[in-house]
C-alpha cells in the first residue's frame, strides 16, 4: 500500500534536472563565469581608477544630470500625455480628414529618429528666427532644453496617443452597450467603466513607454543638454577618463531597473482582483 | 544666397550627392547589424527558454544589461571602450602604436547588442507559442535536435516572430541615426554639414528627416510583401 502510493508518486513528478556535465550545462557555467569575470573586471577597474579629488569635483554635475534628466522625460510625458487625449480622439474621427491628419501625426513621430526631429527643431527653427522674434517665441526656442522639451513631448504624444487608443479599443464594445442601457451619459461610462479596465492594458506599454524615453532622452547631450549623457561626455573630455561613462552606465541601469520593477509591482497590485 | 535648387542638386554646387552617400551609409549599416542582432537574438532566446538554470540566467543579465542602457551611451561605451582596450593590447606588443577604431563597426556592434537583445524577447514568445508536440514530433520520426530546430520549428517560429522583428527593423533604421554622433557619415551628419555651411539647417534636417520618413514607408511596404508571402506559405501546407 505504501509502495504503491509512493511509486505512483514519482511517476506523477516532473523528470528530475539532468545529473553530471551535460553541454548545455558547460556552456551556461562558461557564460555565467565570463558575466562573474566581467563584473569583478569592472570592479576592479573602478576601484584602481577611483580619484576622491575627481569624485568630488563632479559628482554634483553628476546629480544635476541625473536631475535634467528626470525633469526631461518627466515633464514631456506629462505634456505628451495631455496631448495624446485629442489625438488619440481624432485618430477615431468619423471625419476622414481629421483622422488622416491625426494619422500623419503619428506615423510622423513614429517613423523618424528623435535625434533628427530634436535637430530638426534646435537647428532647423534657428532658420525662422526673425519669424519666432517677432511673434515673441524666440526666448523660448533659443534654449536647447526647451528644444529637446518640445521635440520629446510631440514626439511621446504620438505614442501614447497610440497606447491610448489600443487600450480604449481593447475594452469589449459590451461595455460600452451595458452603460448605455443603464442610462450612464458618455463621459461617466469613458471615466468610470471604460478607462479603469483600459488602463490596466495600458500600464505596461505606458511604464515601456516612460523607459524608452529616460533611455531616448540621452541623445539631448548631442544638442548640449547638460543632461546625465551630457554630463559624462564633459566629463570624459575633460578627464579623458572612461570610468566616467561607466558611472553614467551603472546610474542609466539603475533607474530604469527601479521604474521597470515599479512598473511590474503596480500591475501586480491592480490586477489583484482577476487573479485566484 | 543659393537658390533652395541649387543647394538640392547634384554636384559640385549642390548637397544632394552628399547626403545620397548618406542615405547609403545608414541602409547599409541597417543592414549590415540586421543578421548579426538577429543571430545573436535568436542565440540568446534559446539559451533563455532552456532548461539549464545557468543559461538562463547568462542570457537574463544580458538582456538586462542591454535593454536598460541607452543606445546612445552603449554605442560610446563600444566605441570608446574598444578603442582604449585595443590601444592597451597594442601597446603591450608594440609601444608607441596608436589605432583607430572603425566606426561603422563599432556602430555595427552597438546596435546589433540593442538590436539582439530585443529580438531574443520576440523570438522567445514565438518559441513559447510552438507547442512541445512539435519537438517530440520530429524526434520521434529520428531527426536530430539540430535537425528538428531546423527543419521543424524554426520555419514555424519565423512566421509566429515576423510582426515583431519588422518592428524591431523599424527601430534600427531609426537608431542608426545615432552613428552621426561618432562620426559616421550617415543621413544626419550629412544633413548636419549640409545645414552648417549653407546656413539652411531647416531645409536640410527637414529633407533628412523626410527621407527617413521614406525610408520606413519602403520598409513598410515591403514588410508587407514578406508577410503576404510567408503567409501564403501558410495556406499552402
Amino acid at each position: 500500500m505504501i509502495m504503491t502510493s509512493r511509486s505512483t508518486k514519482e511517476v506523477l513528478r516532473p523528470p528530475p534536472p539532468a545529473r553530471g556535465w551535460p553541454r548545455q550545462r558547460i556552456i551556461g557555467y562558461a557564460l555565467v563565469s565570463l558575466w562573474i569575470v566581467v563584473f569583478i573586471g569592472l570592479i576592479a577597474y573602478l576601484m584602481s581608477a577611483w580619484k576622491p579629488d575627481m569624485f568630488w569635483r563632479y559628482a554634483p554635475s553628476y546629480v544635476s544630470g541625473v536631475w535634467v534628466t528626470l525633469k526631461l522625460v518627466g515633464l514631456s510625458v506629462v505634456i505628451g500625455a495631455v496631448l495624446s487625449v485629442p489625438i488619440a480622439y481624432a485618430r477615431t474621427s468619423r471625419n476622414p480628414f481629421i483622422a488622416a491628419l491625426a494619422y500623419a501625426y503619428v506615423y510622423f513621430f513614429r517613423g523618424t529618429p528623435l535625434l533628427a526631429q530634436a535637430f530638426l527643431i534646435y537647428y532647423g527653427f534657428g532658420s525662422f528666427r526673425a519669424q519666432f522674434e517677432a511673434v515673441g517665441l524666440w526666448f523660448f526656442f533659443r534654449d536647447a532644453f526647451n528644444c529637446a522639451l518640445f521635440a520629446f513631448s510631440l514626439n511621446t504624444a504620438a505614442y501614447q496617443a497610440e497606447i491610448l487608443r489600443g487600450a480604449i479599443a481593447s475594452v469589449p464594445k459590451g461595455q460600452w452597450e451595458g452603460a448605455n442601457s443603464l442610462g450612464l451619459p458618455r463621459l461617466i461610462t469613458l471615466r468610470k467603466i471604460i478607462l479603469p479596465q483600459a488602463l490596466i492594458v495600458a500600464l505596461r506599454p505606458y511604464g515601456n513607454e516612460l523607459i524608452l524615453m529616460i533611455k531616448g532622452s540621452a541623445i539631448v547631450a548631442i544638442i548640449t543638454v547638460y543632461d546625465l549623457m551630457g554630463v559624462t561626455r564633459l566629463v570624459y573630455s575633460r578627464t579623458f577618463d572612461f570610468q566616467s561613462y561607466l558611472w553614467a552606465a551603472i546610474i542609466y541601469l539603475l533607474i530604469v531597473e527601479t521604474l521597470r520593477h515599479a512598473v511590474e509591482w503596480i500591475e501586480k497590485r491592480i490586477t489583484r482582483h482577476l487573479k485566484r | 544666397m543659393q537658390s533652395v535648387w541649387t543647394l538640392l542638386s547634384w554636384g559640385p554646387e549642390g548637397w544632394l550627392d552628399e547626403i545620397a552617400y548618406g542615405v547609403f551609409i545608414t541602409v547599409s549599416l541597417a543592414l549590415a547589424t540586421l543578421p548579426l542582432g538577429l543571430l545573436i537574438g535568436f542565440l540568446i532566446a534559446v539559451a533563455k527558454q532552456s532548461q539549464e538554470r545557468s543559461l538562463r540566467l547568462a542570457a537574463n543579465i544580458y538582456t538586462t544589461i542591454f535593454r536598460g542602457l541607452p543606445e546612445l551611451l552603449t554605442l560610446f561605451l563600444v566605441f570608446y571602450g574598444a578603442q582604449i582596450g585595443i590601444q592597451q593590447v597594442v601597446k603591450f606588443f608594440s609601444p608607441g602604436a596608436s589605432v583607430e577604431v572603425n566606426s561603422f563597426v563599432s556602430g555595427m556592434i552597438a546596435l546589433g547588442v540593442v538590436f539582439s537583445s530585443y529580438a531574443s524577447e520576440v523570438f522567445l514568445s514565438a518559441f513559447r507559442a510552438i507547442p512541445q508536440g512539435q519537438y517530440e514530433g520530429g524526434y520521434a520520426i529520428g531527426l536530430s535536435k539540430f535537425q528538428t530546430m531546423r527543419l521543424v520549428v524554426v520555419p514555424q517560429l519565423i512566421r509566429i516572430a515576423l510582426p515583431g522583428l519588422a518592428n524591431l527593423w523599424l527601430i534600427l533604421l531609426k537608431d542608426t541615426s545615432l552613428v552621426s554622433a561618432i562620426g559616421l557619415t550617415d543621413i544626419l551628419r550629412q544633413a548636419g554639414v549640409a545645414a552648417r555651411v549653407s546656413k539652411q539647417a531647416f531645409l536640410f534636417f527637414g529633407l533628412a528627416t523626410l527621407i527617413y520618413l521614406g525610408l520606413a514607408i519602403i520598409s513598410s511596404i515591403g514588410i508587407g510583401l514578406i508577410e503576404r508571402r510567408v503567409s501564403r506559405q501558410e495556406v499552402q501546407r
